[in-house]
């Protein structure tokens, strides 16, 4: 399970593009701060890798262990 | 299963870093190690001058803030007065490859025991994207139009390759943070490093691979192929020198 803090994420994008499961897409909403920023598309699928975190520049995305 | 949670070194708010950047990414990888080896009381971040130095508004420990690539200088009395405090500079190559190369130099060569975060761009940031040392033959910058000629401007400085012919770092290295693998190996690098200072070992140096999405005109993940096709073939990844593997 992951969470996405849109009001540190600026949209790069990284995160959607190194999921490996493929779950991330950009949400068509702009955050407070007018970026617009991803959204999990298929909770069920995701793995708790952590890809997605390692990855994000604003450490926007915070993991929980998959139970 | 791995989690993740934001590290106690960043402050609750997002960078003034533009999207995309890897200064960024950079800064929260050091925060990452921080927390992992239970330093963010004691952990000193001397920066320095451009984009760089910009991290400071987002580090929640201890900063100072160095003049223009004397960072190297500052660091050495800071660790020498405090041995027991993990100290770092994070320095734009600009600032590390430019105007403080005998500052950077100088203190590997004394072996002094902090640790370097070299955070490479290959232009100066902050200033609009002029040529750095590290720019690349053949890249596009304001003082560089029709990209950059070795004829007149010489070629891009390899500073990990420099530094480790000198006797004294003990660990020398060079990381891509385009990569999921590149920011995995660049977070142990850090790691390794960090913790060679702790156990007193001597001069550790970290060179990162960086992007400018605003000044190379790029969307940030059109730089992350960029890097993959120009930065890392010059560039190398690689360890350059680990004294403690040499044993
Ligand atoms: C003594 C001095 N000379 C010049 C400058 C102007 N200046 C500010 S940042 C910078 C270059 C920074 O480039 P780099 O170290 O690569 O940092 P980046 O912004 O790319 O992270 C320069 C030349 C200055 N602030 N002080
Ligand atoms: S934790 Fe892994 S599987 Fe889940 S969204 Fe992030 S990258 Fe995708
Ligand atoms: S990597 Fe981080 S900043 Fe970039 S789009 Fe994803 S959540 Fe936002
Ligand atoms: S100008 Fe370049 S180096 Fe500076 S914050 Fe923006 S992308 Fe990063
Ligand atoms: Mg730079």
């Amino acid at each position: 399970m992951i969470t996405i803090n849109s009001m540190m994420c600026k949209g790069c994008g990284y995160c959607i593009k190194f999921c490996p499961k493929h779950i991330l897409e950009m949400g068509k909403e702009r955050s407070e701060k007018g970026h617009f920023y991803p959204v999990n598309i298929n909770t069920d699928a995701c793995t708790s890798c952590a890809i997605c975190a390692l990855m994000c520049p604003e450490a926007a995305i915070e993991v929980a262990a998959k139970n | 299963m791995p989690e993740y949670k934001r590290p106690s070194s960043l402050m609750p708010m997002a960078t003034g870093y533009c999207p995309g950047c890897m200064h960024a990414l950079a800064t929260r990888l050091v925060a990452d190690v921080i927390d992992e080896l239970n330093q963010a009381d004691n952990a000193i971040n001397v920066v320095s001058v451009g984009c760089s130095a910009l991290n400071l508004y987002s580090w929640h420990g201890d900063v100072i803030g160095a003049a223009h690539g004397r960072a190297p200088a500052v660091a050495t009395g800071i660790k020498r007065c405090l041995p027991e405090r993990l100290v770092f500079t994070y320095q734009g190559d600009g600032d590390l490859a430019a105007i403080g190369l005998a500052e950077i130099m100088s203190a590997a060569n004394r072996g002094e025991n902090f640790t370097v975060v070299f955070a490479n761009n290959q232009t100066y940031g902050m200033t609009g994207g002029q040529m750095a040392p590290t720019t690349l033959i053949g890249q596009k910058t304001t003082t560089t139009r029709f990209g950059r000629d070795p004829q007149t401007t010489g070629y891009p400085l390899k500073m990990c390759e420099l530094i480790s012919v000198l006797e004294a770092p003990v660990f020398v290295a060079r990381y891509a943070l385009n990569s999921p693998k590149g920011v995995s190996d660049a977070k142990k690098g850090i790691k390794k490093a960090f913790e060679m200072q702790l156990a007193g070992k001597g001069f550790t140096f970290v060179e990162l691979l960086t992007n400018c999405p605003t000044n190379w005109g790029m969307s940030p993940l059109d730089t992350l192929e960029y890097m993959n096709t120009n930065t890392i073939p010059y560039f190398q990844p690689g360890v350059y020198k680990d004294a403690e593997a040499a044993k």
